[in-house]
């Protein structure tokens, strides 16, 4: 194994006594001090701060945003031509065999497209895109940190620092100063909660960090809790839940789809795997994601096997101890006629069969500020 | 007190001993959320997997530490897996096995050769 990359707020993490571990070929903090469940409570009750700086972040040129969308319209199923200056957008990196590549967010930012993507992925995303983009520069931002600051205190705790992005709705993008440093700010994240994520010039983002920890509200939170959190909140984690082996429809996510990209819609298809996703968003899959609650206590991980009878039904996909709802909750993917809310089924674990719920998600329904 | 590799604290009450995790190994472990406890009256071997113990982050078992027969285990924990800690040297016991002889006990590590192994 080759040197673990550093991210810009290495040498704080160790500061503030985090615990590091390799993930996507960088050194992170997993976890500090208090511990996961403690991150993860405090992120719903006052403000965490996450380093996602590991996630690749890109920029794409053209001759305007108009032509730029157009072109990145060719890899994504989404209506990129659709999404308005300043805002921002979920989407998705399609394989031709209609599988999911990898997921991401989508920016107009006046001039250019922003693009936020998995660590994992970054290297084959850029790779991806620089191949088959015809009228985009493919800019990957090397000298960027991104933070999230996430929970109902990061409105008035980022305030405090950058007035303005209080005005700023769920996946609204603005570029804001602080301190004659530009930041790149969204209002979104990973959580569920409220938030932002910030993109800043790494010679800056120490400084900068240590200026929102210097608010009460503020702890630093790692990795685990980040999962915790984005597993109550339902939202996918590229690599277990959504992979190439599965289509937008059987993920669940067709609601990332716009109307304008499907059949009989003006700008329908278009992008790789076009004839699988089309055919499923209008007739179904297969199987499903969906949510599932075990009984009892026992967490229900990755792996664990779904069973209706003595027929295997599915597979789950994440799942563990959810810290404000205080009991396991899991998600996977079940036979389509199992995935009604309310479907009981049976998972083996341990070699025993164990009752779980078919459920809606998100678990802990979001607060985001629409 | 006497120590095993695998982490586990064992006091002995004549030929009744009292099994847990140590602090270190609680720490490893994380917010602990879930534990499975052996049926009392069953009869283990040394090296059996009997206690299935969740945290945040992973599952792990707890091994028999001895023979002999599981004569109680501590409830506490499947309502409260969190006591693990809070206060694993003391209230978070997991079970107490009745042993043959309890001097068997006595190849197992004392706090100092412990503490050399966590380094």
């Amino acid at each position: 194994m080759g040197e673990l990359n550093r991210t810009a707020l290495h040498d704080l993490h160790l500061e503030l006594g985090a615990k590091m571990v390799p993930f996507a070929g960088y050194d992170m903090p997993v976890q500090y001090a208090p511990g996961v469940m403690k991150e993860h409570l405090w992120t719903r009750s006052e403000a965490g701060l996450f380093d996602v700086s590991h996630m690749g972040q890109v920029c794409l040129d053209a001759e305007s945003v108009d032509v730029a969308a157009r072109d990145l319209e060719r890899l994504i199923p989404v209506s990129i031509l659709g999404l308005r200056q300043d805002r921002q957008r979920y989407g998705i990196f399609t394989s031709e065999a209609g599988g999911i590549l990898d997921d991401l967010m989508i920016a107009n930012r006046g001039d250019h497209l922003f693009l936020v993507v998995n660590a994992a992925m970054k290297a084959q995303d850029i790779a991806h895109m620089q191949a088959n983009l015809q009228d985009c520069t493919v800019t990957p931002i090397s000298d960027r940190a991104l933070l999230a600051l996430q929970g109902p205190k990061s409105e008035a705790a980022l305030e405090a620092l950058v007035p303005g992005v209080a005005e700023m709705r769920f996946m609204d993008v603005a570029t804001l100063d602080w301190n004659g440093t530009e930041l790149w700010i969204s209002r979104s994240g990973y959580s569920g909660e409220d938030g932002y994520e910030i993109s800043v010039p790494e010679t800056q983002a120490e400084t900068f960090a240590r200026a929102l920890l210097d608010n009460p509200a503020i702890e630093p939170i790692g990795l685990g809790a980040r999962d915790s959190l984005r597993l109550e909140a339902g939202l996918c984690l590229y690599g277990n839940d959504i992979d190439t082996t599965t289509s937008p429809a059987e993920a669940a996510i067709e609601w990332a789809i716009q109307k304008v990209r499907r059949t009989g819609g003006e700008r329908a298809g278009g992008f790789p795997g076009e004839a699988r996703i089309l055919k499923e968003l209008e007739e179904g899959a297969a199987r499903r994601r969906v949510g599932l609650l075990p009984e009892g206590r026992a967490p229900m991980r990755a792996g664990t096997k779904i069973f209706a009878g003595d027929e295997e039904v599915g597979t789950i996909t994440s799942g563990g101890f959810a810290p404000s709802l205080e009991r396991p909750i899991s998600m996977g993917y079940v036979t389509t006629a199992y995935a009604e809310s309310g479907t009981k089924l049976e998972a083996e674990l341990r070699g025993k069969r164990l009752p779980v719920t078919v459920t809606d998600m998100p678990f802990r329904p979001a607060t985001y500020k629409r | 007190m006497k120590y095993t590799e695998d982490h586990e604290w064992l006091t002995a009450d004549g030929n009744l001993i009292t099994v847990g995790i140590t602090s270190h190994a609680a720490e490893q472990l994380g917010d602990v959320v879930f534990i499975e406890l052996p049926e009392t009256e069953t009869q283990v071997a040394k090296g059996d997997d009997i206690v299935v113990i969740e945290s945040v982050k992973a599952a792990s078992d707890i091994v028999a530490p001895l023979d002999g027969e599981i004569v109680e285990v501590n409830e506490a924990l499947v309502d409260n897996p969190g006591l693990v800690n809070e206060d694993p040297l003391g209230a978070a016991w997991f079970f107490k096995i009745k042993v043959e002889d309890a001097s068997a006990m006595n190849d197992y590590m004392d706090e100092d050769a412990y503490n050399e192994l966590i380094g």
